[in-house]
Protein backbone atom coordinates (compact mmCIF):
# COMPACT_ATOMS: atom_id res chain seq x y z
CA UNK A 1 0.00 0.00 0.00
CA UNK A 2 2.72 2.43 0.98
CA UNK A 3 4.90 1.24 -1.84
CA UNK A 4 2.03 1.96 -4.23
CA UNK A 5 1.89 5.58 -3.05
CA UNK A 6 5.63 5.89 -3.46
CA UNK A 7 5.49 4.47 -6.99
CA UNK A 8 2.56 6.72 -7.93
CA UNK A 9 4.35 9.78 -6.59
CA UNK A 10 7.61 8.94 -8.37
CA UNK A 11 5.85 8.22 -11.70
CA UNK A 12 3.70 11.34 -11.47
CA UNK A 13 6.70 13.58 -10.81
CA UNK A 14 8.66 11.80 -13.53
CA UNK A 15 5.90 12.46 -16.07
CA UNK A 16 5.62 16.11 -15.07
CA UNK A 17 9.38 16.43 -15.28
CA UNK A 18 9.39 14.80 -18.73
CA UNK A 19 6.86 17.26 -20.09
CA UNK A 20 8.73 20.20 -18.63
CA UNK A 21 12.20 19.25 -19.75
CA UNK A 22 13.22 16.01 -21.42
CA UNK A 23 16.97 16.52 -21.02
CA UNK A 24 16.70 17.27 -17.34
CA UNK A 25 14.55 14.19 -16.87
CA UNK A 26 17.12 12.03 -18.60
CA UNK A 27 19.76 13.52 -16.37
CA UNK A 28 17.65 12.80 -13.28
CA UNK A 29 17.30 9.16 -14.29
CA UNK A 30 21.00 8.91 -14.97
CA UNK A 31 21.72 10.35 -11.55
CA UNK A 32 19.22 7.97 -9.98
CA UNK A 33 20.99 5.02 -11.56
CA UNK A 34 24.45 6.31 -10.67
CA UNK A 35 23.62 6.87 -7.01
CA UNK A 36 22.16 3.39 -6.88
CA UNK A 37 25.15 1.82 -8.61
CA UNK A 38 27.53 3.62 -6.27
CA UNK A 39 26.18 1.87 -3.20
CA UNK A 40 25.09 -1.38 -4.87
CA UNK A 41 28.24 -3.31 -3.84
CA UNK A 42 27.66 -2.35 -0.20
CA UNK A 43 23.95 -3.19 -0.48
CA UNK A 44 24.80 -6.69 -1.71
CA UNK A 45 27.16 -7.24 1.21
CA UNK A 46 24.47 -6.10 3.65
CA UNK A 47 21.81 -8.34 2.12
CA UNK A 48 23.99 -11.44 2.34
CA UNK A 49 25.13 -10.70 5.91
CA UNK A 50 21.51 -10.22 6.96
CA UNK A 51 20.58 -13.55 5.36
CA UNK A 52 23.35 -15.43 7.14
CA UNK A 53 22.61 -13.72 10.43
CA UNK A 54 18.89 -14.41 10.38
CA UNK A 55 19.51 -18.04 9.49
CA UNK A 56 21.92 -18.37 12.42
CA UNK A 57 19.78 -16.66 15.06
CA UNK A 58 16.26 -17.96 15.60
CA UNK A 59 13.47 -16.25 17.58
CA UNK A 60 13.82 -19.05 20.15
CA UNK A 61 17.44 -18.21 20.78
CA UNK A 62 16.66 -14.53 21.14
CA UNK A 63 13.78 -15.06 23.56
CA UNK A 64 16.02 -17.27 25.69
CA UNK A 65 18.53 -14.42 25.95
CA UNK A 66 16.11 -11.63 26.68
CA UNK A 67 13.38 -13.07 28.90
CA UNK A 68 11.57 -10.72 31.31
CA UNK A 69 13.70 -12.07 34.18
CA UNK A 70 16.91 -11.31 32.32
CA UNK A 71 17.09 -7.77 33.76
CA UNK A 72 19.88 -5.39 32.83
CA UNK A 73 22.03 -8.08 31.29
CA UNK A 74 19.07 -9.09 29.13
CA UNK A 75 18.60 -5.46 28.11
CA UNK A 76 22.25 -5.17 27.19
CA UNK A 77 22.07 -8.36 25.13
CA UNK A 78 18.84 -7.16 23.50
CA UNK A 79 20.50 -3.84 22.66
CA UNK A 80 23.55 -5.52 21.13
CA UNK A 81 21.49 -8.03 19.16
CA UNK A 82 19.32 -5.19 17.86
CA UNK A 83 22.32 -3.07 16.95
CA UNK A 84 24.00 -5.82 14.98
CA UNK A 85 21.06 -7.47 13.28
CA UNK A 86 19.21 -5.88 10.42
CA UNK A 87 15.62 -7.03 10.27
CA UNK A 88 13.04 -5.29 8.07
CA UNK A 89 10.36 -3.55 10.13
CA UNK A 90 7.45 -5.59 8.86
CA UNK A 91 9.29 -8.69 10.16
CA UNK A 92 10.59 -7.03 13.31
CA UNK A 93 7.26 -6.20 14.95
CA UNK A 94 5.62 -9.58 14.51
CA UNK A 95 8.92 -11.01 15.78
CA UNK A 96 8.81 -8.68 18.77
CA UNK A 97 5.25 -9.74 19.53
CA UNK A 98 6.29 -13.38 19.26
CA UNK A 99 9.23 -12.74 21.57
CA UNK A 100 6.86 -11.17 24.12
CA UNK A 101 4.66 -14.26 23.98
CA UNK A 102 7.78 -16.35 24.32
CA UNK A 103 8.58 -14.66 27.62
CA UNK A 104 10.72 -11.68 26.70
CA UNK A 105 10.21 -8.56 28.82
CA UNK A 106 8.67 -5.28 27.58
CA UNK A 107 11.79 -3.27 28.40
CA UNK A 108 14.05 -5.75 26.68
CA UNK A 109 11.81 -5.69 23.62
CA UNK A 110 11.70 -1.88 23.61
CA UNK A 111 15.48 -1.61 23.70
CA UNK A 112 15.75 -4.32 21.04
CA UNK A 113 13.35 -2.54 18.69
CA UNK A 114 15.04 0.82 19.25
CA UNK A 115 18.59 -0.33 18.53
CA UNK A 116 17.31 -2.48 15.68
CA UNK A 117 15.88 0.56 13.97
CA UNK A 118 18.32 3.30 14.91
CA UNK A 119 21.70 1.59 15.24
CA UNK A 120 23.19 -0.17 12.26
CA UNK A 121 26.53 -1.85 12.86
CA UNK A 122 26.42 -3.70 9.55
CA UNK A 123 25.58 -0.55 7.61
CA UNK A 124 28.26 1.60 9.25
CA UNK A 125 30.54 1.47 6.16
CA UNK A 126 27.70 2.87 4.01
CA UNK A 127 26.94 5.54 6.58
CA UNK A 128 30.60 6.55 6.82
CA UNK A 129 30.84 6.99 3.06
CA UNK A 130 28.17 9.71 3.33
CA UNK A 131 28.54 11.17 6.82
CA UNK A 132 32.18 10.49 7.66
CA UNK A 133 33.59 8.59 10.61
CA UNK A 134 32.92 11.11 13.35
CA UNK A 135 29.24 11.82 12.70
CA UNK A 136 28.53 8.13 12.06
CA UNK A 137 30.19 7.03 15.28
CA UNK A 138 28.39 9.71 17.32
CA UNK A 139 25.03 8.94 15.78
CA UNK A 140 25.25 5.23 16.45
CA UNK A 141 26.58 5.61 19.99
CA UNK A 142 23.98 8.22 20.92
CA UNK A 143 21.20 6.12 19.43
CA UNK A 144 22.47 3.09 21.35
CA UNK A 145 22.38 5.00 24.64
CA UNK A 146 19.04 6.59 23.80
CA UNK A 147 17.48 3.15 23.27
CA UNK A 148 17.85 2.48 27.00
CA UNK A 149 15.99 5.69 27.80
CA UNK A 150 13.17 4.56 25.50
CA UNK A 151 13.10 1.22 27.29
CA UNK A 152 12.96 2.85 30.72
CA UNK A 153 10.04 5.08 29.74
CA UNK A 154 8.24 2.06 28.25
CA UNK A 155 8.95 0.21 31.49
CA UNK A 156 7.26 2.98 33.48
CA UNK A 157 4.26 3.43 31.16
CA UNK A 158 3.56 -0.23 30.44
CA UNK A 159 3.57 -2.64 33.32
CA UNK B 1 36.61 -5.71 -15.58
CA UNK B 2 39.38 -5.49 -13.02
CA UNK B 3 37.83 -2.31 -11.66
CA UNK B 4 34.46 -4.01 -11.42
CA UNK B 5 35.89 -6.93 -9.45
CA UNK B 6 37.68 -4.53 -7.16
CA UNK B 7 34.46 -2.62 -6.48
CA UNK B 8 32.52 -5.78 -5.80
CA UNK B 9 35.24 -7.65 -3.93
CA UNK B 10 33.43 -7.71 -0.59
CA UNK B 11 30.17 -8.68 -2.26
CA UNK B 12 31.97 -11.57 -3.99
CA UNK B 13 33.63 -12.53 -0.72
CA UNK B 14 30.25 -12.72 1.04
CA UNK B 15 28.83 -14.84 -1.79
CA UNK B 16 31.75 -17.24 -1.36
CA UNK B 17 31.09 -17.35 2.39
CA UNK B 18 27.49 -18.29 1.68
CA UNK B 19 28.54 -21.03 -0.76
CA UNK B 20 30.92 -22.42 1.88
CA UNK B 21 28.02 -22.43 4.34
CA UNK B 22 25.94 -24.28 1.77
CA UNK B 23 28.64 -26.96 1.51
CA UNK B 24 29.32 -27.45 5.21
CA UNK B 25 26.06 -26.42 6.89
CA UNK B 26 23.53 -27.11 4.12
CA UNK B 27 20.38 -26.24 6.09
CA UNK B 28 21.74 -22.95 7.32
CA UNK B 29 23.25 -22.15 3.94
CA UNK B 30 19.99 -22.81 2.16
CA UNK B 31 18.03 -20.79 4.71
CA UNK B 32 20.36 -17.83 4.46
CA UNK B 33 20.19 -17.89 0.65
CA UNK B 34 16.42 -17.99 0.78
CA UNK B 35 16.42 -15.03 3.19
CA UNK B 36 18.86 -13.11 1.04
CA UNK B 37 16.70 -13.64 -2.05
CA UNK B 38 13.58 -12.54 -0.16
CA UNK B 39 15.28 -9.45 1.24
CA UNK B 40 16.68 -8.59 -2.18
CA UNK B 41 13.19 -8.77 -3.67
CA UNK B 42 11.93 -6.53 -0.89
CA UNK B 43 14.73 -4.07 -1.52
CA UNK B 44 14.27 -4.04 -5.28
CA UNK B 45 10.60 -3.26 -4.72
CA UNK B 46 11.18 -0.10 -2.66
CA UNK B 47 14.35 1.16 -4.25
CA UNK B 48 13.32 2.30 -7.76
CA UNK B 49 10.89 5.05 -6.68
CA UNK B 50 13.27 6.23 -3.92
CA UNK B 51 16.15 6.67 -6.32
CA UNK B 52 13.99 8.21 -9.05
CA UNK B 53 12.79 10.78 -6.52
CA UNK B 54 16.39 11.33 -5.49
CA UNK B 55 17.41 11.97 -9.11
CA UNK B 56 14.51 14.37 -9.68
CA UNK B 57 15.33 16.19 -6.45
CA UNK B 58 18.93 16.58 -7.52
CA UNK B 59 18.02 17.95 -10.95
CA UNK B 60 15.02 20.15 -10.19
CA UNK B 61 15.44 21.54 -6.70
CA UNK B 62 17.79 24.50 -6.68
CA UNK B 63 20.38 24.87 -3.98
CA UNK B 64 18.87 28.21 -2.93
CA UNK B 65 15.45 26.60 -2.49
CA UNK B 66 16.88 23.81 -0.39
CA UNK B 67 18.82 26.27 1.74
CA UNK B 68 15.63 28.21 2.33
CA UNK B 69 13.66 25.07 3.21
CA UNK B 70 16.18 23.11 5.25
CA UNK B 71 19.31 25.26 5.52
CA UNK B 72 21.01 26.97 8.44
CA UNK B 73 18.25 29.53 8.96
CA UNK B 74 15.26 27.29 8.27
CA UNK B 75 14.45 27.00 11.98
CA UNK B 76 11.57 24.91 13.23
CA UNK B 77 10.03 24.82 9.75
CA UNK B 78 13.11 23.06 8.38
CA UNK B 79 12.97 20.58 11.24
CA UNK B 80 9.33 19.84 10.48
CA UNK B 81 10.06 19.26 6.79
CA UNK B 82 12.94 16.94 7.67
CA UNK B 83 10.79 15.04 10.13
CA UNK B 84 7.87 14.69 7.73
CA UNK B 85 10.08 13.56 4.85
CA UNK B 86 11.73 10.91 7.01
CA UNK B 87 8.46 9.67 8.48
CA UNK B 88 6.76 9.43 5.10
CA UNK B 89 9.50 7.17 3.81
CA UNK B 90 9.57 3.48 3.11
CA UNK B 91 12.50 1.18 2.88
CA UNK B 92 15.49 0.28 5.02
CA UNK B 93 17.64 2.89 6.75
CA UNK B 94 20.59 2.34 4.45
CA UNK B 95 18.46 3.55 1.52
CA UNK B 96 18.14 6.87 3.37
CA UNK B 97 21.85 7.63 3.29
CA UNK B 98 22.05 8.49 -0.44
CA UNK B 99 19.08 10.83 -0.01
CA UNK B 100 20.74 12.38 3.04
CA UNK B 101 23.79 12.88 0.84
CA UNK B 102 21.80 14.85 -1.74
CA UNK B 103 20.11 16.93 0.96
CA UNK B 104 23.50 17.85 2.42
CA UNK B 105 24.96 18.58 -1.00
CA UNK B 106 22.08 20.94 -1.73
CA UNK B 107 22.74 22.93 1.42
CA UNK B 108 20.55 21.46 4.15
CA UNK B 109 21.62 22.00 7.71
CA UNK B 110 23.36 18.93 9.15
CA UNK B 111 21.04 18.68 12.14
CA UNK B 112 18.02 18.73 9.82
CA UNK B 113 19.48 15.90 7.74
CA UNK B 114 20.08 14.00 10.97
CA UNK B 115 16.45 14.57 11.97
CA UNK B 116 15.49 13.16 8.58
CA UNK B 117 17.68 10.10 9.23
CA UNK B 118 16.27 9.71 12.73
CA UNK B 119 12.69 9.91 11.52
CA UNK B 120 13.40 7.49 8.68
CA UNK B 121 14.95 5.03 11.10
CA UNK B 122 12.27 4.97 13.72
CA UNK B 123 9.07 6.95 13.15
CA UNK B 124 8.13 5.80 9.66
CA UNK B 125 4.34 5.87 9.32
CA UNK B 126 3.96 2.41 7.72
CA UNK B 127 6.03 0.95 10.55
CA UNK B 128 3.98 2.71 13.20
CA UNK B 129 0.95 0.88 11.84
CA UNK B 130 2.77 -2.43 12.12
CA UNK B 131 3.92 -1.52 15.58
CA UNK B 132 0.42 -0.68 16.76
CA UNK B 133 -1.03 -3.94 15.53
CA UNK B 134 1.80 -6.01 16.98
CA UNK B 135 2.56 -4.22 20.24
CA UNK B 136 -0.54 -2.15 21.00
CA UNK B 137 -1.10 1.58 20.69
CA UNK B 138 0.29 2.45 24.12
CA UNK B 139 3.63 0.94 23.28
CA UNK B 140 3.67 2.70 19.90
CA UNK B 141 2.55 6.10 21.22
CA UNK B 142 5.02 6.05 24.10
CA UNK B 143 7.91 5.11 21.87
CA UNK B 144 6.85 7.67 19.26
CA UNK B 145 6.79 10.56 21.71
CA UNK B 146 10.07 9.64 23.36
CA UNK B 147 11.59 9.22 19.90
CA UNK B 148 10.64 12.72 18.77
CA UNK B 149 12.58 14.16 21.69
CA UNK B 150 15.44 11.72 21.15
CA UNK B 151 15.79 12.33 17.42
CA UNK B 152 15.99 16.09 17.83
CA UNK B 153 18.40 15.80 20.77
CA UNK B 154 20.73 13.44 18.92
CA UNK B 155 20.70 15.66 15.83
CA UNK B 156 21.46 18.74 17.93
CA UNK B 157 24.28 17.03 19.85
CA UNK B 158 26.00 15.81 16.68
CA UNK B 159 25.65 19.22 15.03
CA UNK B 160 27.32 20.76 18.10
CA UNK B 161 30.02 18.08 18.34
CA UNK B 162 31.30 18.55 14.79
CA UNK B 163 33.73 21.36 14.12
CA UNK B 164 33.44 23.66 11.11
CA UNK B 165 36.28 21.72 9.53
CA UNK B 166 34.42 18.43 10.05
CA UNK B 167 31.36 19.88 8.35
CA UNK B 168 33.37 21.18 5.42
CA UNK B 169 34.86 17.72 4.92
CA UNK B 170 31.39 16.27 5.06
CA UNK B 171 30.15 18.61 2.34
CA UNK B 172 33.12 17.85 0.13
CA UNK B 173 32.51 14.14 0.53
CA UNK B 174 28.81 14.23 -0.42
CA UNK B 175 29.48 16.58 -3.33
CA UNK B 176 32.12 14.24 -4.67
CA UNK B 177 29.81 11.24 -4.33
CA UNK B 178 27.04 12.48 -6.59
CA UNK B 179 28.43 14.31 -9.54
Amino acid sequence: MFNTILYLLASLLLIISYFKDQDKTKMALKKAWKSFETILPQFIVILIIVGIMLSAISPDTISKWIGSESGWLGMLIAAIVGAITLIPGFVAFPLAAALLDGGAGFMQIAVFISTLMMVGVVTIPVEISYFGKKATLYRNLLAFGFSFIVAMVIGVVIK
Amino acid sequence: MKKLIKRYKYALLMMIVNVILLLFLPTMGRNSMKLTVNNTKEMLLVIPPIFVLLGLLDVWVKRETMIKLMGEKSGIFGMLIAFTMGSAAAGPLYAAFPIAGILLKKGSKLSNVLIFIGAWSTTKIPLLLFETSAMGWRFMATRFMVNIVGIVTIAYLIEKALSIKDKEELHQRVSAMSQ
